[in-house]
């Protein structure tokens, strides 16, 4: 059963919906063909940490939106996990009435701005589109940022009505899209919210993962920002489990979201590890992102700046930490993985600006050893080639080493960049919280957890999933809580 | 925002911060933590909470001042305040119950020994310190410390106490017998001399880890260590662990990932300060 919380209301009536006309005639929708994203230079990028996609213009916008078929049964509705409303808003946009289709859009998904530029559209909402049967999909992403970014520069066109306090309270912990997304709908409706985070800064992954050149930190800031003026409180600082314990956060909320992440980095367990210029993604990440390590000595943390970059791995976060070494300068920077450009999990867009930008990539190639020189720092990487065998599980053929093919990648830093898990921080000191077998914490489709007002969502119930499914999970486990609080 | 309340000079390059943070007051234990942002583009460090007094809600930082960070934070001042304080961290000290401990305290370490004598005294655990310095000035919480039980002071020139490093003085109290446990904390030489009398003895040594650490939950593994030949995240399994396991030489060389940076952070940091402008700041 997909969900249905795209369906909850919007503002919007259905007169409305109505009111606004179709002008132009399908065929006349059919010549048009999809509009390219405007991008900052290759060449300058590669240099620079500043976004790399620069936004459609209102025209660009209004012409992409008129691909839109405006189908009466929506494929591309389907393949998105919120079931954002997508024709109801680029409908609004071809029309020019930006202000109801932000309204439309913000009703369905709570940080538009953020999913528009990371969801993995390609494989969601426009794989489904029906326009992509023959050509090129609708820019279905592209348009949702568009209309996000136009609602920051408007926000007192798309303002929403204060609810009636219900004088409950609810505990969030983590301040990542599963739980700001909760806070957000939970001080809508009528909750008190505290959302408590470890680090000094709000946004979970979305701050201290995602590089600015993809995601900058002021939309996330932008996002917080509104979310408190809205009646969420956040405090920073405050690791549960050790700051206080769940148990102490169930004697003093109603009930508890938890939505702490997957941010425990996995390693290769291969010889060398421990060599200096050996990173895990989240540690070469959080220097740059979160501490600004680029403007390193003007802001206070150091990252080491490799001449060859090696980034081990194949999905987003390998991406995001190959693309961040060129741009500190690395003269060559290379993807290792151990399958082939088609298994890549990261999203098309971020593969083809790597391309764009000069990354190198190794396919078929596993780590075997890190090697150093007799200063312990990093000298290469020593791997081995594979070839794709059988099929595996998660229906991926999966690689298989070929012997005797050993081989050396110089390089001076090392990224690991193959996967992170459960933080069991929070939940080992919780020991009757139910977890599965991987350390994830057990819950059901409604985010219930086996214990009583306590609920959970995001990568610490899925492992290391999608910034919008922690959203849909925020979402749905707001509407479970609320649901929870009128029977208590 | 955490206000300075209180500021003591110890030695000549250590300080002593009494700083707000009143949940961390009332629930720290002695080998535990906290992770310090100064400020808006600063570093976060991992500092030792040496002391608290849950009834002012203030917590003790003891700061060694050796680079641009530490620097920083000695150089505020009561009113001052520090943006970011997230703890306590980190596994609290495993306090033997009975018997007799011998406590190693070198340098800025004997800031962290203070709150683990104290966890032992208050068990009823018979407490001996061993806590050194280069010379008088140097030595650090000896009044503290005499309040727990028998203190010994070393000096490196003689210039207090006995002259020698802390090893020497617990190479003696061991030889003469009765120590249960050994708690060592200090710079990675020390604690590697400890351990290297203690080892043979056979008697079971805990000693505290340093390494560079980011965000203080396991989250970044930049702080990972060798016990026993397996990799630990010193955030939170440690930091204070068998020493006899501990691959000492690794976290000494780990230690000096960023020594070129620090370098050239140092010296911006006193060029902006002798032509007395502010640090520019990045977001
Ligand atoms: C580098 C990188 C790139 C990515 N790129 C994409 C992308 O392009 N598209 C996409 O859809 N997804 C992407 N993802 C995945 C996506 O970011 C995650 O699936 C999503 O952020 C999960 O959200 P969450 O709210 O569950 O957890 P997180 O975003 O991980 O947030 C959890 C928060 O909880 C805090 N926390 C943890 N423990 C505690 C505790 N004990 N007490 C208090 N707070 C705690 C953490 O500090 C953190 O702020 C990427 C991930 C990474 C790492
Ligand atoms: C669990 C723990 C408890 C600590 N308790 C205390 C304490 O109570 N008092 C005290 O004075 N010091 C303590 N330290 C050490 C202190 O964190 C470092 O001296 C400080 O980070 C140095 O920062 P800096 O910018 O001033 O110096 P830098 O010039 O940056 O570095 C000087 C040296 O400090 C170490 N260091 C640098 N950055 C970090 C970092 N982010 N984390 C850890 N070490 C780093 C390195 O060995 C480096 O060579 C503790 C460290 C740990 C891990
Ligand atoms: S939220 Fe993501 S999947 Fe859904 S419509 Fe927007 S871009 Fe597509
Ligand atoms: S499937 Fe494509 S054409 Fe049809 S409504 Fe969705 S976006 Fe428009
Ligand atoms: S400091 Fe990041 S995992 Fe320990």
């Amino acid at each position: 059963m997909p969900d249905r919380l795209g369906e909850t209301e919007s503002r919007l009536t259905r007169q409305d919906y109505l009111n606004v006309s179709t002008k132009i005639t399908t065929k006349e929708r059919l010549k048009i063909e999809r509009q390219a994203m405007p991008e900052q230079d290759a060449t300058a990028r590669a240099a620079a940490f500043c976004e790399v996609n620069l936004g459609f213009t209102e025209k660009l916008a209004m012409l992409e939106a008129q691909r839109c078929l405006l189908c009466k049964e929506p494929k591309c509705v389907a393949g998105c996990p919120v079931m954002v409303n997508i024709p109801r808003f680029i409908q609004f946009i071809a029309n020019g009435d930006l202000a109801a289709a932000a309204r439309s859009l913000i009703g369905d998904n709570a940080l538009p701005a953020i999913t528009g530029r990371v969801c993995p559209q390609e494989t969601q909402c426009e794989i489904e589109c029906i326009r992509g049967l023959k050509g090129m999909s609708v820019a279905i992403g592209h348009l949702e940022r568009f209309v996000a970014d136009w609602a920051y520069r408007h926000a007192s066109q798309v303002v929403t009505a204060s609810p009636q306090p219900t004088g409950k309270k609810i505990a969030v912990i983590g301040s990542g899209p599963a739980g700001l997304t909760a806070a957000g709908e939970l001080v809508k409706l009528g909750h008190e919210v505290t959302v408590y985070e470890a680090l000094h800064k709000p946004g979970g992954v979305l701050v201290y993962g995602i590089p600015e050149f993809r995601l900058p930190k002021q939309i996330v800031k932008e996002e917080v920002e509104r979310l408190q003026q809205a009646g969420v409180k956040i405090e920073c600082n405050v690791v549960i489990g050790r700051t206080y314990t769940l148990q102490e956060l169930r004697a003093r909320f109603d009930a508890v979201f938890i939505a702490n992440g997957a941010g425990l980095p996995m390693f290769m367990n291969v010889p060398g590890e421990n060599l200096k210029g050996v990173y895990s993604a989240n540690e070469y990440l959080t220097r740059v992102n979160l501490m600004a390590a680029y403007k390193f000595p003007s802001a206070d943390t150091p990252v080491i700046v490799g001449k060859r970059v090696a980034v081990v791995g194949g999905g987003n976060v390998a991406m995001d930490a190959v693309r961040t070494g060129r741009r500190l300068g690395a003269s060559s920077a290379m993807i290792v993985y151990r399958r082939t450009k088609k298994e890549m999990p990261a999203r098309a867009e971020e593969i083809h600006h790597a391309e764009q930008e000069g990354i190198l990539f190794e396919f078929l190639v596993a780590p075997v050893e890190i090697l150093g020189n007799d200063q312990r720092w990093v000298t290469g990487l020593k791997c081995r080639r594979m070839q794709l065998g059988e099929p595996d599980a998660s229906g991926r053929r999966s690689p298989v080493p070929i012997p005797g093919s050993e081989f050396v990648i110089e390089c001076d830093v090392v990224v690991v960049a193959i996967g992170s898990r459960a933080n069991p921080l929070l939940t080992s000191t919780c020991p009757e919280l139910k977890l599965n077998r991987n350390g994830n914490i057990a819950a059901d489709a409604n985010g219930m957890t086996n214990l009583p007002g306590v609920f959970a969502g995001g990568d610490i119930v899925r492992g290391a999933a999608t910034v919008i499914l922690a959203m849909g999970d925020g979402k749905r486990a707001a509407h479970t809580i609320d649901g929870y609080l009128k029977k208590v | 925002m955490h206000e300075v309340l209180s500021k003591k000079q110890l030695s000549p390059n250590v300080t002593r911060l009494d700083v707000m943070a009143r949940r961390i007051a009332e629930i720290r234990q002695p080998g535990q933590f906290v992770i310090v942002r100064r400020g808006e583009g600063a570093e976060r460090i991992p500092l030792t909470i040496a002391d608290a007094d849950p009834a002012a809600g203030s917590i003790a930082l003891v700061i060694q001042a050796v680079g641009k960070t530490t620097r920083e934070l000695v150089a505020l001042n009561p009113g001052d305040a520090i943006q970011d304080i997230s703890g306590p961290l980190g596994r609290p000290t495993d306090l033997i119950t009975s018997g007799r401990a011998l406590c190693v305290g070198g340098g800025v370490g004997t800031a962290v020994i203070h709150p683990i004598a104290q966890g032992l005294h208050r068990q009823g655990v018979a407490v001996v310190s061993i806590i050194g310095g280069r010379s008088k000035e140097w030595v650090i919480f000896e009044e503290e410390l005499r309040k727990l039980g028998e203190v010994i002071v070393c000096t490196d020139d003689g210039s207090y106490g006995r002259k020698g490093f802390v090893t020497d003085a617990a190479k003696d109290v061991l030889a003469a017998g009765g120590v249960d446990c050994v708690y060592a904390v200090g710079p990675v030489p020390m604690m590697r001399a400890v351990v290297a009398v203690t080892k043979p003895l056979g008697v079971h040594t805990i000693v505290s880890l340093n390494p560079v650490m980011v965000d203080g939950t396991g989250m970044c593994g930049g702080c990972r260590v060798s016990v026993s030949n397996e990799t630990k995240f010193a955030c939170v399994d440690g930091p204070e662990f068998d020493g006899h396991l501990v691959d000492f030489d690794l976290l000494w060389d780990r230690l000096g990932t960023y020594r070129a940076q620090e370098q050239e952070s140092m010296a911006r940091h006193e060029e902006s300060c002798r032509i007395g402008l502010e640090k520019p700041k990045a977001d």
